[in-house]
């Protein structure tokens, strides 16, 4: 159980996706400027990466390793991300159009969002059990909502503050999540 | 075809069209491994790699008529294979030939896969452009985008660590140690700039400076063009 708390407050503070990792930083600078997109696109990436993250790993432990063709899992697990977002999308416009037209736009975007395939990659070269790589992969993207909210909420006032021309768009974006990620990297010594 | 086309077609990914610095994509791994200048010529390398034969690849699929009408409904897939078959190729080479770049460069040589970056040339060059142009093409974006990725890493860890790391794997050892230019100032290097945080400062940064640079010019060309009305 300690062990699980571990991974997940890791996972979530110390390792965040976007300010330790660097994986979806894309998704981060361009998304991240208002808060209703910031949601939008957080709570896709939730859903995807522990969809994604059960598939992959059932897969990989399953098929690809009594198979002993563990080196091909790069191409295997973003063709599974993509039939998985695929599916998601006609599931979802399916059966609750509000909801379809809150995330639709976001989901295409999340095929090529790294954050997806490299938390897939991790729990394969970690070795995690089921219920390891569940919390991880559950840790992760809400760490990845929690930072891309705070993110947008300040864009958002920033917008009204006068910024010296040079630094308007995104060399301001990025010194704004170095000081994030100043406050994160504290984080480290709480273990 | 003639010789001044495929220069500049060679050389708009350097300056004019940047895929990191005027584009800015493929962000994640020029944030992440650029701690060390070794780190960003290991990823250069396999970008460069990927990124010519994806090209050469998309625009052959997409050349002939016949062909391009079956590829075009479902070029998405097509493109997602193709190019996790190049880059499962990459790792394989890079875990053979070059195992302690590949240790450091760790999950981020997968996930070339989905660096927008090369998704963002077949896409807007490769599937509409003859196979010799999207192979300029490729090599001029990725050595653009090493460029970049060198700059940043050569800023980060002359601050960062003192020192400037070119290459050390196999018997090569091309490290420079620059530790004297901070004993002579009697300070230590600046630590932040090999953590995370400095590669968000150092990226936004050489941008502002970028971007300081182009209003300059533009300044400079208005008052040009209103003297000309004079």
């Amino acid at each position: 159980m300690t062990n699980l708390l571990t991974i997940a407050f890791t996972a979530f503070f110390i390792e965040n996706i976007l300010l330790y990792q660097f994986l979806g930083v894309c998704s981060f600078i361009g998304v991240g400027k208002k808060r209703s997109s910031s949601l939008g696109m957080g709570l896709a990436v939730v859903v995807t990466i522990i969809l994604a993250g059960m598939a992959t790993w059932a897969i990989y432990r399953y098929v690809m390793e009594p198979l002993d063709i563990g080196y091909m899992k790069t191409i295997v697990f973003i063709l599974v991300i993509a039939a998985l977002v695929q599916m998601m999308e006609t599931i979802i416009k399916k059966f609750s159009p509000a909801l379809y037209k809150a995330l639709g736009i976001y989901l295409p975007l999340i095929t090529t969002n790294c954050a997806v395939l490299g938390v897939a990659i991790t729990n394969i070269t970690r070795d995690y059990s089921f219920a390891e790589m569940l919390v991880y992969s559950a840790a992760i993207p809400l760490g990845y909502l929690f930072v891309m909210y705070i993110y947008a909420i300040i864009r958002e006032k920033l917008e009204l503050n006068p910024v010296p021309k040079a630094f308007r768009g995104i060399p301001i974006a990025m010194i704004l999540a170095a000081l994030l990620a100043i406050i994160f990297s504290r984080f480290g010594g709480l273990i | 075809m003639d010789i001044k086309a495929v220069r500049d077609n060679f050389l708009k990914g350097f300056i004019k069209e940047n895929p990191l610095f005027v584009t800015v994509l493929g962000t994640c791994p020029a944030l992440a491994i650029t701690t060390k200048v070794e780190n960003a010529v290991g990823m250069g390398i396999a970008l460069f790699f990927v990124l010519i034969l994806s090209n050469l690849l998309v625009s052959l699929v997409t050349f002939k008529p016949k062909l391009r009408a079956l590829v075009m409904p479902v070029r998405i897939p097509v493109y997602i294979v193709l190019i996790a078959t190049l880059v499962v190729i990459t790792e394989m080479l890079m875990e053979a030939f070059l195992q302690p770049l590949y240790v450091t460069l760790g999950v981020f040589i997968p996930l070339i896969v989905v660096n927008c970056i090369i998704f963002g040339r077949a896409e807007a060059y490769a599937s509409d452009h003859k196979p010799l142009d999207s192979v300029v093409d490729g090599a001029g974006m990725a050595l653009g985008f090493t460029m970049a990725i060198i700059i940043i890493s050569f800023f980060r860890e002359i601050l960062g660590s003192g020192m400037i790391t070119v290459w050390t794997q196999g018997n090569a050892d091309l490290v420079f140690d620059l530790h004297f230019i901070y004993d002579f100032l009697g300070i230590t290097p600046i630590d932040m700039f090999t953590k995370p945080v400095g590669g968000f400062v150092m990226f936004g940064l050489i941008l502002a400076v970028l971007a300081a640079g182009a209003n300059a010019k533009a300044e400079k060309a208005k008052l040009a063009a209103a003297g000309v009305k004079k």
